[in-house]
This record gives structure tokens, C-alpha cells and sequence, in this order.
């Protein structure tokens, strides 16, 4: 029998832990990581002046955005104008049900081992792209506009790799659940990053297309588009895109890191440390890439997806299936 | 359990709505509203804006979204395959490679006839 009341208090606390967890850790520490990683690698110091080594630099922004003006262009949908940052924030945090933690005991933790999980993480990742098009088409802006149709055929045109290294993972293993995915991977060489090589690296393209970032960062290229697709947006809408991005990030990390390098599994440290270690190792990997490259131009982007990606990946289901199958 | 396994995605959606929009009754209540008409205008670089954003947009989009679908359409027949596959064995995976087979020609077609050209 199932405990209703219980279940549902126990349901807010997971949610409110894991809101909090990708607010705090993803979204204002993930946003210093890389303007200190960026710092780095450009021999600059990075920010260094609130709190110690700069520790509180995104908290003061954060406290700064609340008491900002929240302005609505006179020509903008204004339902639409409002709502779209909340679907990107959303959207982002969903995505983190079905990623497993690490271990305490016998328990996985994990939000939900939903049997379907990696089809529902594909599912949450790509409803992003209806925030930004949304807010984009809202804005009543040329920039904005442009943003979100850039990253509407972007974000699509990458899922389908994307999905592909999915279901090349989920045939290896046999099945469609995350925790069931980490357990199929024994000891360090058979982490999916070995036996499904291509699907990682495929994978890993999809995904840094699929959160926008350098060298696909098309939508809010900058130097072009102003800020893309919230070019309108002020104070805390903005912040809000920004945690919907950088925890979507996060969890793509947290994504490769479960289907392809063992998630928390790792010998002597706890398990959620391990997970941590790679996920992190990921997220670095991800702004490595964006602080060394400069960003494609659209036409390269979709070729990439369409003439290299996608019938690679094909090509790999089949070379997995023949494998599994003979 | 899966009705259980629902829930939390339903209470995942909703807790995370009202979680996104407290900062944003924060603002509502804390930050300044003054009302000067030129701020509320749409940002052209600086210049008064010229004409609605709402206009015609490059077809191509339209076109890749097309394209789009059909292969999304695709993958969705192929998660359920690619758990299941194991236990038909060969005919599951000639099946699936004459099904792959059709849609890489497909592929083909639209990549000959230019649709995947962005120029």
C-alpha cells in the first residue's frame, strides 16, 4: 500500500533539496567556476574581490538582480514575455528526477527510478527550446526573434544525435533506467565510455549543442544577436534563464557522467563523491571547450548535425544492435 | 509504484513552478517601478525601432523543423526496440535494419534534393 500523504511531503522536500541544490550549486557556483576557469585560461585572476578568493562574487549578483526593475517592452506579448523564463528554470530541474546521486547503504539515491528514465531525460532536455522560442517570439524583438529560431533549429537538429547515443547506451544495457544503466557497467573498463566510445563522443557534441554553449552558442552569440533570445529580459528574469542554462548543464554532465562513466561507482570514496568528481570532470571538460573555440557559423552547426552526427549515430545503433545480436 | 513514480514528477513540476516564481515576488516586492514611457520601448541598438519583429522569418527553419519530425517520429519507435531486441534476436535486428535502412534513404533524398543546404 502506498502512503499518499507521506509520499507527497516526501515529494516537496526532494524537490525543494533538488531546487536548491541546482540554484546553489549549478546554477551561482557554476556560474563562478567558470569565470574563474575562463580567468585561468586567459592568465586573468577572474573574480577575486567579494569574499574570499571571490567565493561570494555570484551571491552579491544575485542579491543585486532581486532589487532590479522588471521591464516589460511596450510591444512585447506580455503572458508569454513573463512565463517563458519560468518554462526554461522548469525545464532545467526536471531533467534531475532520474539522475542517481550515488549510494547510502543498499539505497540508490536517486529522485525516481522511472522505468523510461533516459526517453524522460530526452524529454525534459529538449522542452528548454520551448522557453527560448517562446521568449524569443514574446520579446517583439529582431535580436530576440533571431535568437529563438536559431536555437529552435539548433536544439532540434541536436536531439537526434543526441537521442541516438541514448538508445545505443540503453541496447548495451539492456534497458531504459537510469540506476539499471550504472549498474550495467562493472569495473573501470566497462564504463559505456569504452564499449560506446562513438555514442560518448556524440553524446558530448549533442550536449554542448543542446545547453547552447560555445562553440554552438549561436542563439546569444553576442557579438552578433546583442544577448539572443533575452535580449529584453531584466533582473531576476534573466537570472532565471541563467539558472534554467546552467542547470540544464549540470545535468547533461550528470547525464554523461551515469551513462557513460559509471556514475557513482569508484573504488574507497563514497559514492556521491565519485559522482561528483566526474560530473565536475565533465563541466570542466564543457567550459575547457568553451574558453579555447570560437563559434561555428549556422550553416557548419546543422551540417554537423545532419550530414556527420546523425547518420553516425545510425550507423552505431546498427553496429551496436549486430554486436548485441551475433 | 509507477502511479507513485508519476506523482513525483507531478509534484517536481508544480513545487518547481512555485519555487522559479518566488524570486520573482521577491522583485515584485523589493525592486523600484518608475514609470518613464521610453523605457518600456524595444531595444534596436539604439536606434527607435523600426517596424514589429513579428515578420516574415527565413523559410529554411520551417524546412529543418520538417525534416525534423520525421526523425524524431523514428527515434520514438526505436526506444522501445532497443530493449526489447535482445529477445527476438536476428529477426528483431534485420527488422530494425530494414526499417534504419528506409529512413538513412530518406535521409539521402532530402540531402540530395538540398533540403539540409542552409544557403
Amino acid at each position: 500500500m502506498v502512503n499518499w500523504p507521506l509520499e507527497i511531503v516526501r515529494a516537496v522536500l526532494l524537490t525543494a533539496a533538488v531546487f536548491t541544490f541546482m540554484a546553489v550549486v549549478a546554477a551561482m557556483f557554476g556560474v563562478l567556476l567558470e569565470r574563474k576557469v575562463g580567468g585561468w585560461i586567459q592568465s586573468r585572476l577572474g573574480p577575486k574581490h567579494v569574499g574570499p578568493q571571490g567565493l561570494l562574487q555570484t551571491v552579491a549578483d544575485t542579491i543585486k538582480l532581486l532589487q532590479k526593475e522588471h521591464i516589460e517592452p511596450r510591444a512585447a506579448d506580455r503572458a508569454i514575455f513573463n512565463t517563458a523564463p519560468l518554462v526554461v528554470a522548469v525545464a532545467g530541474l526536471m531533467s534531475w528526477v532520474v539522475i542517481p546521486f550515488g549510494t547510502l547503504g543498499d539505497r540508490v539515491l536517486v529522485v525516481r527510478d522511472l522505468n523510461i528514465g533516459v526517453v524522460f531525460f530526452a524529454a525534459m532536455a529538449s522542452l528548454t527550446v520551448v522557453g527560448i522560442l517562446a521568449g524569443g517570439f514574446a520579446s517583439n524583438n529582431k535580436y530576440a526573434l533571431l535568437g529563438g529560431l536559431r536555437s529552435a533549429s539548433q536544439m532540434i537538429s541536436y536531439e537526434l544525435p543526441l537521442a541516438m547515443a541514448l538508445i545505443a547506451v540503453a541496447m548495451e544495457a539492456g534497458t531504459l533506467s537510469t540506476v539499471g544503466i550504472v549498474e550495467a557497467q562493472a569495473g573501470w573498463f566497462g564504463s559505456f565510455a569504452f564499449r560506446q566510445f562513438p555514442a560518448f563522443v556524440i553524446f558530448l557534441i549533442a550536449a554542448t549543442a543542446e545547453v547552447n554553449r560555445v562553440p554552438f552558442d549561436l542563439p546569444e552569440a553576442e557579438s552578433e544577436l546583442v544577448a539572443g533570445y533575452f535580449s529584453e529580459y531584466t533582473g531576476m528574469r534573466f537570472a532565471l534563464f541563467q539558472l534554467g542554462e546552467y542547470g540544464e548543464m549540470f545535468a547533461m554532465a550528470a547525464m554523461a557522467t551515469t551513462l557513460f562513466l559509471g556514475g557513482w561507482k569508484g573504488p574507497v570514496l563514497p559514492g556521491v563523491v565519485w559522482f561528483l568528481l566526474k560530473m565536475y570532470l565533465i563541466v570542466f571538460l564543457l567550459m575547457w571547450v568553451r574558453w579555447t573555440y570560437p563559434r561555428y557559423r549556422l550553416d557548419q552547426l546543422l551540417n554537423l548535425s545532419w550530414k556527420v552526427l546523425l547518420p553516425a549515430g545510425l550507423v552505431w545503433i546498427l553496429i551496436t544492435g549486430y554486436r548485441v545480436t551475433f | 509504484m509507477l502511479l507513485v513514480d508519476w506523482l513525483y514528477v507531478g509534484v517536481f513540476l508544480v513545487v518547481g513552478l512555485a519555487m522559479a516564481a518566488l524570486p520573482l515576488a521577491v522583485v515584485w516586492a523589493l525592486a523600484p517601478r518608475l514609470a518613464q514611457p521610453q523605457k518600456r520601448t524595444t531595444y534596436e541598438s539604439g536606434v527607435v525601432p523600426f517596424g514589429q519583429a513579428w515578420a516574415q522569418f527565413n523559410v529554411r527553419y520551417y524546412l529543418f523543423s520538417l525534416v525534423f519530425v520525421i526523425f524524431d517520429v523514428e527515434v520514438i519507435y526505436l526506444y522501445p526496440w532497443s530493449i526489447v531486441f535482445r529477445q527476438y534476436g536476428r529477426y528483431a535486428f534485420f527488422v530494425m535494419l530494414i526499417f534504419v535502412g528506409i529512413l538513412l534513404l530518406g535521409l539521402i533524398h532530402a540531402w540530395r534534393k538540398g533540403a539540409l543546404e542552409w544557403t
